[in-house]
């Protein structure tokens, strides 16, 4: 049976992470599961976690009246899921749905939130690699606004 | 069946030894088999010559000049197997009048084919290596020759893998073919959308977060990309990112084009033109123009 | 088309009261001579059914945007410079049809366009169109599809050459290595010498259908100072460019310049109005148009000129590629000065200085090559 420890030190998002602030990333974390259609997250709730995605699939949606739950995006295997838990309000912008049964590794947001305020150097690399996947969010979105494939150029 | 790959390549070289003197203008007359309504823009027409002729070899990523009677020609991709050369295959959005008229023949209705044209994928050259297809709305078309030869000799190649991204839900080509190539241990298939509707339970986002968790390996894979260029330029970025050198990513390029022949001057793009150089470059031979504008 | 003159010199003298003996040997070989004649205000190229239609005694005055005809002081036949017309007009028709299709039981039929052999003589070709005729048969009839209506009016073609006694304002040969002295691709050339008292003409027969049509005419073998006279003419007219284009490294140039200043500039000038590739002896573009007739039964496709400067020209499904006035422009300088030499392995541009004297604002080609060479300096 693989470790917590052992899978976030070879998840991408932790590579080259210090000894130290990976084991206090382990100690904020636990396996969770969730069964399709379960909801991980709501609009609107606070926002006290991320996950590392180990397998499944999560839709992030928007329910609209009279259109239903819209989906903005779908996560899947080796994906992080949520960056709400780091910048205020600390609240969640979409629900988070299952949409197969989704394994994942939560981490506590809360407490990264206190020890980040301790250790910047902490906070610093955290800050770095959600930078990052926050600038790939907002790529993915921009071309995904382009709506190119209805009228090609 | 094994098929003799040496007479395409010579079919798309850029010369021939014997120079034909005839109008390379005049269309000849193919019947329509069948049309195939793929979604509510896309269809796909089977084609056949008329009389005793037979149609053309051509090799994956080749066009031929289509034209609707009276209507006008327009270029457009070949969709069909190459190892059953007998059918001719197009798929193609019905967008401009003559696309639109095309849409509206009927089995029996004769459309004028001159071709095949233009430049194909490295697929010879590939063998051994991984082959990663990234296919954007109907780009998925004219890869579609390159998805059928890499299959019939799977055990030619390493990993293959095809990430498709299109519209939404309604707008995914060849659906049922998807999953029958889905279902396949040897070939995988990624496929999702620009905007989820309500219902799909697949993956919602850009064609290009796919390639992050495609199974391939950078160092020596080769990529095939085909759709619109702006979905070109953000692949090539993603799939540079990965690891997959500019020499082994390999495009198909769109431009105006009356004659595919060289004569008419409209495809050129900087020194190329597409219809004799492309439509299928590699991308370090464009780098210089790709996503420079108006070009 | 390769024979060389059996004859020692290789050079003859025709005397100008003679010259209609040429025109009836071309008709008389079953040629429809066309040349420069003057319509409209300009001299322009048509058919010649006598010496008499030439614009003898005729020059023209040309600057940027800038054409007039004057009269000369003496009875020249070819003293003066290109005029809007090309030879591109008789190989490569403005409106061709290619085929034409009927719907019948048996569905559709096509059926070729074949023209009669059309055998004309040019009469009074410059070196620079040479040289642009040579470039359009790259283009149309030596890459892997040879365009069949090109390739029979052009083997058809028998070219009588004129070395230019003077150069235009607007011209600039010597530049591009094209002129101002036919050496090459002409049946026959002469060059015409206006002494003081005499007025006669120096032939070289460049093949051996000119040195037939030679025979038929009187005349006799040039004399040195004949030949050292036609020699100091050519090299009198290179000395008298009108314009001047470096073109030492000038495909770089280009390929460096994609983004640049001078294509806003030029674009605020510029009307996109296409003169300059109409005029132009090397511009090939073309688009097709497919007709029916009324009855729906009959179908043509014809073939027109066409010009990059269209928005119509970069159309595909959703809009035109180069929508704008500063592309559309640097599309055609680029093509003409840089990416026609990969393409084709020779330049777009022959300096005939046409698209100088025929834009109807006086852009340049020179002085925007020059302004995109400048801005490197700064």
């Amino acid at each position: 049976m693989e470790t917590l420890e052992g899978i976030l030190s070879e998840h991408p998002f932790f590579s080259g992470l210090e000894e130290r602030y990976l084991k206090l990333a382990v100690g904020c974390a636990s396996n969770v599961r969730f069964d399709a259609g379960e909801f991980i997250f709501r609009e609107g709730e606070e926002a006290n976690h991320f996950y590392l995605i180990r397998e499944g699939k999560v839709a992030l949606e928007i329910f609209a009246p009279s259109r239903g739950s819209l989906t903005i995006q779908t996560l899947e295997d080796g994906e992080i899921l949520g960056w709400s838990w780091l910048i205020p309000p600390y609240q969640w912008r979409f629900d988070a749905r299952a949409v197969e049964t989704t394994r994942a590794i939560a981490l506590d947001g809360r407490c990264l939130r206190a020890k980040c305020e301790e250790d910047h150097d902490l906070g610093y690399e955290l800050l770095k690699r959600f930078a990052s996947i926050l600038g790939h969010r907002l790529d993915a979105t921009r071309f995904q606004l382009l709506d190119i494939y209805g009228v090609a150029i | 069946m094994q098929l003799d790959f040496s007479f395409w390549i010579f079919m798309a070289l850029p010369f021939d030894l014997n120079i034909a003197r005839s109008e390379p203008m005049l269309p000849r007359p193919f019947s329509v088999k069948q049309v195939v309504r793929d979604t509510h823009d896309t269809f796909t027409l089977k084609l056949q010559p008329k009389g005793e002729s037979v149609a053309p070899a051509f090799a994956p990523g080749q066009f031929n000049m289509l034209y609707v009677f009276g209507a006008g020609e327009v270029p457009i991709s070949i969709s069909g197997d190459p190892s059953k050369p007998k059918t001719l295959v197009h798929t193609t959005r019905a967008v401009g009048m003559v696309t639109k008229a095309m849409s509206s023949l009927r089995r029996g209705d004769v459309i004028g084919v001159r071709g095949p044209f233009g430049s194909c994928w490295p697929l010879e050259e590939s063998a051994g290596k991984d082959v990663v297809i990234v296919a954007g709305g109907i780009g998925l078309a004219p890869l579609r020759p390159a998805v059928y030869h890499l299959l019939s000799q799977r055990e030619k190649y390493g990993k293959v893998a095809l990430l498709y991204g299109t519209r939404s839900p309604n707008d995914i080509l060849f659906k049922q073919e998807l999953e029958q190539w889905r279902a396949r241990f040897d070939f995988d298939v990624f496929v999702t959308v620009d905007r989820g509707i309500d219902g799909w339970r697949g993956s919602v986002g850009v064609v290009t977060t796919l390639i992050p968790r495609a199974p391939f390996d950078p160092a020596g894979a080769v990529a095939l990309l085909c759709g619109p260029e702006v979905m070109m330029r953000f692949t090539v970025m993603e799939l540079q990112k990965r690891g997959i050198a500019a020499d082994r990513i390999y495009l198909s390029l769109e431009r105006n084009m009356k004659c595919a022949v060289g004569f008419c001057g409209r495809c050129q793009f900087g020194p190329s033109f597409i219809c004799k150089d492309g439509p299928v470059f590699r991308y370090d031979a464009i780098r210089d123009l790709f996503g420079k504008r108006e070009i | 088309m390769s024979a060389q003159l059996t004859q020692s010199s290789g050079h003859a003298i025709i005397e100008r009261r003679g010259f209609q003996q040429l025109l009836d040997a071309l008709r008389s070989q079953g040629y429809r001579v066309v040349g420069p004649t003057i319509r409209d205000g300009a001299i322009v190229y048509d058919e010649l059914h006598a010496e008499s239609d030439l614009p003898i005694g005729w020059t023209d005055q040309q600057e940027a945007g800038f054409y007039r005809l004057k009269k000369r002081d003496d009875r020249a036949l070819f003293g003066y410079a290109v005029g809007p017309h090309s030879w591109k007009k008789f190989l490569l028709p403005p409106e061709l049809r290619l085929w034409q299709a009927r719907r019948g039981e048996n569905g559709v039929e096509f059926v070729e366009t074949r023209t009669e052999p059309v055998r004309l003589a040019f009469l009074g070709v410059r070196s620079c169109e040479l040289h642009a005729i040579a470039i359009q048969d790259r283009v149309l009839m030596q890459g892997k599809y040879v365009d069949p209506s090109y390739a029979m009016r052009r083997e058809g073609a028998f070219i009588v050459a004129i070395n230019c006694a003077q150069a235009g304002s607007t011209c600039f040969c010597v530049s591009m290595n094209t002129g101002p002295k036919a050496d090459r691709g002409f049946d026959l050339a002469l060059t015409e010498v206006l002494d003081a008292d005499r007025h006669y003409f120096v032939v070289e027969a460049g093949t051996e259908s000119g040195q037939k049509v030679l025979q038929t005419v009187t005349h006799r073998v040039a004399a040195e100072d004949e030949l050292a006279c036609a020699e100091a003419i050519a090299a009198e007219t290179a000395k008298h460019m009108g314009r001047q284009l470096d073109t030492a490294g000038i495909k770089d140039l280009f390929y460096r310049n994609y983004e640049n200043r001078r294509w806003d500039d030029v674009a605020k000038r510029c009307l996109t109005c296409a003169n300059c590739t109409m005029v132009c002896p090397t511009c090939f573009c073309t688009t097709v148009e497919d007709t029916t007739d009324l009855s729906g039964e009959n179908a043509e496709r014809w073939r027109k000129w066409d010009s990059c400067f269209t928005l119509d020209f970069s159309y595909i499904h959703g809009g035109s590629v180069r929508s704008s006035a500063k592309s559309r422009y640097r599309q055609w300088i680029t093509h003409k000065l840089a990416t026609w030499l990969d393409q084709f392995g020779t330049s777009g541009c022959v300096g005939c200085g046409r698209c100088i004297t025929w834009c109807p604002v006086g852009i340049d080609i020179t002085e925007e090559a020059r302004a995109i060479r400048d801005s490197e300096r700064s």
